[in-house]
């Protein structure tokens, strides 16, 4: 069976963000009103071939902890579906 | 002193590391491809700077699968000298061999401007031949060198000396407007546990030379040199 996988990587919460901070601050600049805590980060979509959707989950959750995010920095978020 | 100086595609201090160590210091040097899972016997292991992989996903994270990054591993964990410098700590921090994470500049620029660093920790064999408040001018080019590490690990650092050095100004203090990344509490170097991996995002191969504008990362090869002298590695 083959998934289509999302996934969902950001600064964690207590990171400092430069990224997020200037797009903020250009925000800002542009006069659009009442926007705080603005974060970057990365968007992956891949498409797996596995067993079965609980496989993906965990084949892929292998995959964002040791190439794909950071887990000192980063959070990630998952989402798996029957492609 | 056998020293490897690891080649990824996208380094680009690979010859002045090759250049310092056999011109300057004089040592057996080979280039080591990383491809190859042998670093030749080195005692010396340095990974160069540069943008490994082009730097996608993050600074130095592909790089750290490369079959030689295993041997460098396997090197470090043996107690072997291992010596990151720019992308090569970048490396070293993605192989887990040292602490934290390395983010981007805070000014979100790309740094390329001389610095002072205040040695902080004189024993290891990278600073051994220093003394604790030296000052060396050692440039540095980067985008995403700004130091990370939580408080509680940026104190084990401070306790354990395992801060090689601060950014400092020209009169040796630690100031904000002397922090040309952000990173936490000036970092610009660490050690790992066993001191025998350093990493550090200025470069001393291109301060090892008058003719450069400075001779003082040489200091620290010097130092390498002693430590290799004196107790073999």
């Amino acid at each position: 069976m083959q998934y289509r996988c999302e996934v969902y990587i950001r600064p964690r919460a207590d990171i400092l963000d430069p990224q997020g901070d200037a797009v903020n601050n250009a925000l800002a600049n542009l006069n659009f009103q009442g926007v705080s805590e603005v974060k970057v980060g990365k968007y992956l979509t891949l498409l797996l071939e596995s067993d079965g959707q609980s496989a993906a989950e965990e084949q892929l959750d292998k995959m964002c902890q040791t190439l794909l995010a950071n887990p000192i920095i980063e959070d990630y978020e998952m989402k798996v579906t029957e492609a | 002193m056998k020293v490897a100086v690891v080649i990824f595609p996208g380094s680009n201090c690979d010859h002045d590391a090759l250049h310092v160590s056999g011109k300057v210091m004089g040592w057996d040097v080979i280039p080591v491809w990383h491809e190859s899972a042998e670093l030749g016997g080195a005692d010396l292991v340095i990974l160069p700077g540069g943008f490994s992989y082009g730097d996608y996903l993050r600074c130095g994270a592909i790089a750290r699968f490369s079959p030689i990054v295993e041997a460098v591993i396997r090197h470090a964990k043996a107690g072997g000298l291992t010596l990151g410098i720019c992308n090569g700590f970048q490396v070293l921090i993605e192989a887990g061999l040292l602490p934290g994470a390395l983010l981007n500049n805070t000014c979100l620029e790309f740094r390329c401007i001389w610095t002072y660093l205040k040695v902080q920790a004189t024993n290891s064999p990278f600073t051994r031949e220093l003394e604790v408040g030296d000052l060396l001018r050692v440039p540095i080019a980067h985008g995403e060198g700004n130091y990370f590490a939580p408080p509680e690990l940026v104190k084990q650092l401070a306790a354990e000396h395992r801060i090689a050095f601060r950014y400092c100004d020209e009169h040796g203090k630690a100031t904000e407007a002397a922090n040309p990344n952000g990173s936490v509490d000036n970092i610009a170097g660490i050690l790992n546990e066993g001191r025998n991996v350093l990493g550090m995002m200025p470069h001393p191969e291109r301060a090892s030379e008058l003719v450069l504008g400075s001779a003082d990362g040489k200091r620290i090869f010097e130092s390498l040199n002693a430590a290799y002298a004196d107790v073999g590695w």
